[in-house]
C-alpha cells in the first residue's frame, strides 16, 4: 500500500466522520428546539437517521454499487425488506388493534394493560 | 491488495475482467477466463467469501435488533403510571455516548487502514483508541443504567422500561462482546503478525464494530431523541 493510497483511505473515513457528525448534531438540535412544527420532529429525526445510516454504509463499510459488491448489496436489500416488514407490520397491526379496542377505563382499571390509555 | 483484504473495499485499478464477471465468480485467474465461475477461475478468494458470510450474519443480527425496536415502539407509552422517557433521559449523556461510539467507529476504520499497510504500530495504536472509546461508551451506559435503577426506574417498573432495557442492554452486550473480540485481535496480531487468517478475522470484527454504530444511530434516534421530544 502506497502513501497516496493510504491518504485516500484515511480521507474517506474523515469525510464520513464529518458527515456523520453533522447529521448527529442536526438530530440533537432538531429535537431540542421548537423551530420545526412539533409532529414533524419524528419525521425529521427518521430522515436524519436514515441519511446517517447511508453515510456509515458508504464511508465506513465501503458498500458500493460496484460490480464486485452486488452480492453484498443484494443481501442488504433483503435485510432492509425484512426489517421494514417487521417494524412496519408490528406497529401497523398494534396501532390498529389499539384503535379498535374497547376503552379500558372502568372495567379493568387504568393501568392494567399499560400503553392503551 | 485492496479488494481482497478488506471486505467492501473499493476495487483497485487494473481489474478489467469485472465487466465480464460482475459477481467475481472467476476472480483469481485474470481477464483471460471467459467462462467465469467454471473451470480455471475457480471460486472467489477466501477473504471475499468470509466477508460475505459475516455480512449475512450481521444482517441477521440487525433483524434481531429490529424485533426489539418493534417491541419498544409498541410499548413505549406503556409506562404503567411510572416515569416516561422524557422524564428519565438525559440529552447530554446520550450525546456523549453517541460521540464515543462514532469516534470509535472511525478509529476502527483507521485500524483497518493500518492493517492493509501492515503497520503493527499504527494498527495497535488505532485498536487501542477504539477500545478506549468503546469502554468509555460502556461505562457511560452502565452509569446511566445504575442511575435509572437507583431511582426506581428499573426494568421491572413498566413495560416501557422493560423494552428500553432489553433494546439498549442488548446493544450494550454486543458492544461488550465486540470489545472482547477487539482485545483478542490485538493479542493475535501481536503474537502471530498479519497472517492471512488473522487479517480475515480482524476484517470481520471491523464489520461487526461498524454495524454496532449503525444500530446505535437507530437507538439514539428512536429511544433518546424521540423520547425526549415526545
Amino acid at each position: 500500500m502506497e502513501g497516496a493510497d493510504v491518504w485516500s483511505s484515511v480521507r474517506t473515513y474523515l469525510i464520513g466522520l464529518a458527515l456523520a457528525a453533522m447529521l448527529t448534531a442536526g438530530s440533537f438540535w432538531i429535537s431540542s428546539t421548537g423551530v420545526i412544527y412539533g409532529p414533524g420532529v419524528p419525521v425529521a429525526l427518521i430522515v436524519f437517521a436514515l441519511a446517517q445510516i447511508g453515510v456509515h454504509l458508504v464511508f465506513f463499510l465501503h458498500l458500493t454499487t460496484a460490480p464486485d459488491n452486488v452480492n453484498n448489496a443484494m443481501a442488504l436489500a433483503f435485510g432492509v425488506l425484512v426489517v421494514v416488514l417487521l417494524i412496519g407490520g408490528t406497529l401497523w397491526i398494534m396501532m390498529h388493534m389499539n384503535a379498535n379496542m374497547m376503552p379500558m377505563g372502568a372495567a379493568h382499571g387504568p393501568h392494567m394493560h399499560g400503553g392503551h390509555p | 491488495m485492496s479488494a481482497s483484504t478488506v471486505a467492501f473495499a473499493p476495487p483497485g485499478p487494473g481489474t478489467p475482467s469485472q465487466a465480464h464477471d460482475p459477481y467475481r465468480l472467476g476472480r483469481g485467474s485474470g481477464s483471460e477466463d471467459e467462462s467465469t465461475g467454471h473451470g480455471a477461475g475457480g471460486p472467489s478468494p477466501k477473504s471475499i467469501v468470509v466477508g460475505f458470510g459475516f455480512w449475512i450474519f450481521i444482517l441477521a443480527d440487525i433483524i434481531t435488533f429490529s424485533t426489539l425496536f418493534a417491541a419498544y415502539g409498541v410499548l413505549k407509552d406503556a409506562t404503567a403510571g411510572g416515569p416516561t422517557g422524557a422524564e428519565l433521559f438525559d440529552r447530554g449523556s446520550a450525546a456523549l455516548e453517541t460521540t464515543c461510539l462514532l469516534l470509535s467507529s472511525v478509529a476502527c476504520g483507521l485500524a483497518m487502514v493500518a492493517l492493509r499497510m501492515r503497520s503493527r504500530f499504527w494498527f495497535q495504536f488505532a485498536m487501542l483508541a477504539t477500545a478506549v472509546l468503546g469502554a468509555s461508551f460502556l461505562s457511560l451506559e452502565a452509569r446511566e443504567f445504575a442511575g435509572l435503577v437507583s431511582q426506581g426506574a428499573g426494568p421491572g417498573r413498566s413495560a416501557f422500561l422493560s423494552a428500553f432495557f432489553t433494546l439498549v442492554g442488548c446493544h450494550g452486550v454486543h458492544v461488550t462482546i465486540g470489545l472482547l473480540w477487539l482485545l483478542t485481535m490485538m493479542a493475535q496480531v501481536a503474537a502471530k503478525g498479519f497472517r492471512a487468517d488473522i487479517v480475515r478475522r480482524t476484517t470481520c470484527w471491523s464489520l461487526f464494530w461498524h454495524a454496532l454504530d449503525i444500530v446505535w444511530v437507530g437507538v439514539f434516534t428512536v429511544v433518546y431523541l424521540m423520547g425526549l421530544s415526545a
